[in-house]
């Protein structure tokens, strides 16, 4: 990877982290129950801790003095890496959860090689780290979707409906791109063939315990790591970005 | 002369608390991995807990200044590698989180027993009965899943191995 590549690879890292972390605080106060608010949030801090350490990583890296708030609020949509997966809105608790279950599988595939890989060390151990916390994260939407899929009628209708919008957004995590190709290249990332089929093998099992339907569909929404974004990041980094904006040297 | 302040930051590292468990220092939660001398300056290397947890950033200022009134040139570092683990909390410091209604980590950390969906025993640290059950995975803290006792109905904090 030349170095250019090397910084998007990090900003694609970075930024699913912190575009899925801010969309998850708009839950913080309206979760359905009490134990849901503070999970959401929870998983919603670890999300953006994890932006943190890989945007000060890829400050450091590029060399303009850019740090991670620098990053976060002074990049504009088209500068932003990020899955459109991440991006979408939380729309109903059973879309949360079906967004969240679809990220968390991939994510754990991810850093688990990001974990082990020779390439980037400072990445190899932001992950481990984020890697611990993942797992919850795993677990706990995992659960819900079993919960819902294989609850009441409706529950299981509504989660369905949610597997089936979002489904053409997963494909993006695996699709050809010449960024993650470089990555791969350079043994950073895992394999895409391999990743997906292990993405899917988890996916598929998790939804049979479900009793729900694995979508079929195999037509995917691109455009995120190109910075070409679905118009629900713009207005989330306007909200995001309006203070430091506004008052670009506040401290406090 | 550096020794002798290293040992004095050492000592003055354990009145360094952790803000969200206020009667655990940094020591014991197993923060501080060394301090060391570094030319003219010492330095205190700090791991992190959980990447989002919002007391690191509290932690290493308090850890700075402890530091710097014993020797200006102090400064801290962060050490992500290797990653923090619940296995670093020292005996005594599980002990007092018992005595304090906080259920300690117990067994080996990553917490392999729950990820895998078993059910794991986490004694009541009130009644110390083990029929206890998990009401969410995510607790008060970025650091702690909820509990609560069957015996006693008291819900509790467990602090989660990872």
């Amino acid at each position: 990877m030349t170095k250019a590549q090397h910084i998007e690879w990090l900003l694609s890292l970075a930024d699913d982290a912190l575009i899925l972390g801010q969309r998850l605080s708009e839950w913080c106060g309206h979760a359905p129950a009490l134990e849901e608010d503070i999970a959401l949030s929870n998983i919603a801090l670890d999300l953006i801790g994890q932006s943190r350490v890989l945007l000060t990583h890829t400050g450091q890296l590029e060399g303009l003095g850019r740090d991670e708030d620098r990053l976060a609020f002074f990049r504009s949509d088209r500068e932003y890496r990020n899955l459109l997966l991440v991006e979408l809105p939380n729309g109903h608790f059973g879309d949360t959860i079906a967004r969240q279950f679809f990220y968390d599988q991939f994510a754990l595939i991810r850093y688990t090689h990001l974990a082990q890989q020779g390439f980037d060390p400072d990445v190899a151990a932001i992950a481990a780290k984020a890697l611990k916390e993942v797992r919850y994260h795993a677990a706990h939407s995992a659960d819900w979707v079993v919960r819902l899929g294989d609850g009441t009628e409706l529950s299981k209708a509504r989660m369905q409906e949610s597997i089936d919008r979002l489904w053409p957004y997963t494909g993006e995590c695996f699709e050809a791109h010449p960024i993650l190709d470089a990555a791969i290249a350079s043994g950073a990332m895992p394999d895409r063939k391999q990743a997906q089929d292990t993405w899917s093998e988890r996916v598929t099992s998790i939804l049979a315990q479900a009793t729900l339907t694995l979508p079929q569909g195999s037509w995917n929404q691109l455009g995120g790591r190109d910075g070409v974004h679905t118009e629900h990041l713009s207005y989330m980094l306007a909200e995001m970005q309006v203070v430091p904006r506004q008052h670009p040297d506040a401290k406090w | 002369m550096v020794t002798d302040k290293i040992t004095e930051i050492l000592r003055r590292l354990q009145d360094v608390m952790d803000p969200e468990i206020p009667f655990l220092n940094v020591m014991e939660m197993g923060m501080v991995r060394e301090v060391v001398q570094d030319g003219e300056a010492i330095v205190i290397r700090v791991t992190p807990t959980y990447s989002g947890c919002p007391a690191t950033d509290v932690i290493a200022a308090d850890v700075l200044e402890a530091a710097k009134n014993v020797h200006w040139n102090s400064r801290t570092e962060i050490v992500l590698t290797p990653a923090w683990t619940t296995d670093w909390i020292g005996e005594e410091a599980r002990l007092k989180m018992a005595e304090h209604g906080i259920a300690p980590p117990t067994g080996q950390s990553a917490d392999k027993a729950f990820l895998l969906g078993k059910d794991r025993i986490t004694p009541c640290p009130l009644c110390k009965s083990d029929d206890t059950h998990m009401v969410s995975a995510f607790g008060s803290t970025a650091c702690k899943a909820h509990f609560q006792c069957n015996s006693c109905l008291e819900p509790f904090d467990h602090f989660k191995c990872i």
